[in-house]
Parts: C-alpha cells; structure tokens; sequence
C-alpha cells in the first residue's frame, strides 16, 4: 500500500529535512520500518528500541490516534496519509 | 430565580442545544453544550473556581488576606477563567502564556488585571508548562494551582459537567471533546463510564498543534498532563483524532447556520462529531454531545468567519485555538 507519512519540525533534520515521505506498507509498524530504513537518523526516535512508541509522540493513520486503533499493527489503506505529532497540550 | 449573590454562582449549568440539522447521518442526533455561557466566557471558569475553591479549603490560598499571588501557564482560556475569580475574591494572578494567541485573549487577561508573562510562541504550550514549572521553583511564595495536574481540574468536570449532560440527556451514546488539559475528557468520561458504563463511547478530539510547534527541540519536549496519566485517560478514550484548522474553520462557520456563534475549537470538535455520527452503521440511534468550550467572541481578530477561508486557515495555523 503507498502512503504517506508526515514529518513534524522535530524531525525533520534526521530526514533529510523533508516534511512528507512517500512510502508502502501493510501496517504502520511496516512503514515505519521502512522509514527508519530511509533514513537511519530516526532510529529508536518514534519507535523506540523496545519496539513500543515514544512515550511524547502520537501518529494518526488518516487522523486517527493509533494508540486507540491496533497501534503499530494498525492495518494503513492505500492512499493513507499517516501523521506524526509530538504531544503537546493545550489549555 | 435568577439572582445571584455573585458573578461565580454563574458559573456552570451551561445550557444544551440539539444541532442534529448538522448531522450528516439522520439516525444520529447531536447536542452542543454552550460552555460559552459561563461567565468568563469559557469551559475553564468551571475549572479556575474549582481549583481555588479547593486551594482555600486546603488553606493554601487564605480568602481575604492581602498578597496572595497565583501564577498558571494557559494558552487564553483558564488564565482568563482564574483572572475573572482572582478579581472577585482579591488574588493578584500572573499568567504564563505563548505570544502566540488571539489579542482579544491578552485584552480579557489585561481587563480582569492579571499579569501576563510571555513564553515563546514557537514552544507552544509545552513551553508555557515549562517557564511555569521553572518560576514556580524559583518562587515558591507563589501559588502554583498547575491546572495539568491538579485533580480539582477534572473534578470540576466530574461533579458538574458529567451530571449536567446526563441529566439533559439520558439516552447519550457519544461524548465528544477537544483534549487541551484532558480535564473535560476525564472529569465527564469517567462519570459517564460510572453511570452508563459501556453505553457510551468516549471520543477526543485534537488539533494538529504538533505540527506547526517548531520549537521543540526534540521529541522528549513532548509533553503529556500528568492528570491524564494518573487518572488513566489512555484508557478511558475509545478514539482520539486530529482535526485540521481549515476543517476546523469550516465547521465553526457552518455552526452559524443553526443560530451559534462558537470558538474555533468548537469547529473542531464539532468536526469530530460528525465524524463520529459518519462512523455509525445505518440505523443505529445515536445521541452525540459534543462541547463547545468558548464562544467566537475572542477569535472575531482572526477574521475566522469574514475573511478567504485559505487566508484564515493560514493565520489558525500560527496561533493557538485549543
């Protein structure tokens, strides 16, 4: 399945400075593999090395928060626009 | 009756309106809860007189004495709901808050005289807890009520809010809120939980703020309410989604069609609502609440409802709505 995945701020130093990466994947543990693959800088940053998500970053398949979803089994559609956001609050 | 001994007896029992000319599915019926009608103009009145009705009964705030100082990190809202009691009751407050917010959120904290100390803009939010948390540590003659982790802040929710929507509508199947502090989601989501168990799914709705937040330096800049985590919010929710600010803005103006002139982060929540009634397979009967948590009074500088929708979607990208 192509998707793509968009990069905050945050991380786009390790990507080469791009905002969007196109990419493909049956699951979102899938494409992240092949992110990090892409670009190695981003080892153990979202995925940590345990192998569960950073504690401070949330990523939406399509919008939707993955921790409320399958998480990194999250099955990713054709055409999905997968985000990840550093949590931050509000208030 | 109508009559009050005080502007803070205003506070809460915000009214409910059905808005299901909104909803794109005809089996699922919406309601909106105005929180705009507090007198502060916010949901966040209810937390500010919850927080320091509990710190004067914990005898860390002293109702009467002269040269109490308070001091909160806030994007807008809960500085201004705790200026308006801090006016009322004689507490001097100082409000720690990103440059980049709405002018009519610094006007209302300049008129209720509370004393705004700027974090940067690009730190979001996340910034403002941090100064916050550093001035408090170099000032503990400060009270620091830390609206992230003080429980009297879902409690307020949990008490009032909760009963409120329940007792206006039994049959609710959907609560759906815009997650800033997480107290809202907490407070009602856990008495809904309690009263109606499984019936009713609890959804939370965020805006992207992640994204145009540039100045974290790196993931663990992140930041998570402390309420949230002990008070087991993870597993409370049955769904979070993300809301972008032009969906936002267009949800915000089509609120208009049925009578309500709302917050851009109403538009948001909103646009989650309807998501949520999308979602629904035919013929299930549904009853979403959604809140608004302030009316559009301090966002009419964005130029939200008058102006090109790219152009104000471009500006909602730089300032903080949630």
């Amino acid at each position: 399945m192509a998707v793509e995945v968009r990069l905050p701020t945050v991380l786009r130093t390790h990507a080469g400075g791009a905002s969007s990466v196109q990419l493909t994947g049956a699951t979102l543990g899938d494409v992240l593999a092949k992110l990090v693959a892409e670009y190695p800088g981003l080892a153990g940053q979202v995925v940590q090395d345990d192998g569960s998500l950073h504690k401070f970053v949330n990523i939406y398949v399509n919008d939707d928060d993955v921790r409320y979803l399958q998480g990194l089994d999250t099955p990713v559609p054709d055409g999905a626009e997968i985000s990840i956001l550093p949590a931050v609050a509000g208030g | 009756m109508a009559r009050y001994e005080s502007v803070l007896g205003l506070i809460g029992e915000t009214p409910l309106v059905e808005i299901s000319a909104l909803s794109p599915n005809p089996d699922a019926r919406l309601f909106i809860k105005l929180e705009g009608q507090n007198p502060g103009g916010s949901v966040k009145d209810r937390v500010a007189l919850s927080m320091i009705e509990i710190a004067e009964s914990d005898g860390i705030l002293k109702p009467g004495q002269p040269d109490q100082i308070l001091m909160e990190p806030s994007s807008g809202n809960t500085g201004i709901g705790l200026a308006m009691v801090c006016k009322v009751k004689g507490y001097h407050l100082k409000v720690v808050m990103p440059t980049n917010v709405s002018i009519e959120r610094r006007q209302l904290l300049e008129l209720w005289g509370a004393e705004i100390i700027e974090s940067p803009g690009t730190e979001g939010s996340n910034g403002a807890v941090r100064m916050a948390q550093k001035l408090a540590g170099e000032h503990p003659e400060w009270k620091f009520l830390y609206q992230y982790g003080n429980p009297a802040n879902p409690q307020a929710h949990f008490e009032g809010t909760g009963p409120e929507i329940l007792r206006d509508c039994p049959d609710i199947t959907h609560f759906v809120a815009g997650l800033g502090t997480s107290g809202t989601l907490l407070g009602v989501g856990r008495y809904l939980r309690e009263t109606r168990g499984n019936a009713v799914q609890i959804w939370a709705v965020e805006p992207p703020s992640g994204e145009t937040v540039d100045g974290l330096r790196n993931l663990d800049d992140g930041y998570i309410p402390p309420i949230f985590e002990e008070l087991g919010g993870a597993e409370l929710l049955d769904r979070k989604t993300v809301v972008r600010p032009r969906e936002s803005i267009e949800w915000t103006r089509r609120l208009t069609d049925v009578g309500i002139f709302a917050g851009i982060s109403t538009g948001a929540a909103l646009a989650g609502a309807i998501k949520c009634a999308s979602s629904l397979e035919p013929g299930v009967e549904a009853s979403i609440v959604v809140v608004s948590a302030d009316g559009g009074w301090k966002y009419l500088s964005t130029g939200a409802w008058t102006d090109d929708l790219d152009e104000v979607t471009e500006r909602a990208k730089s300032i903080i709505y949630f």
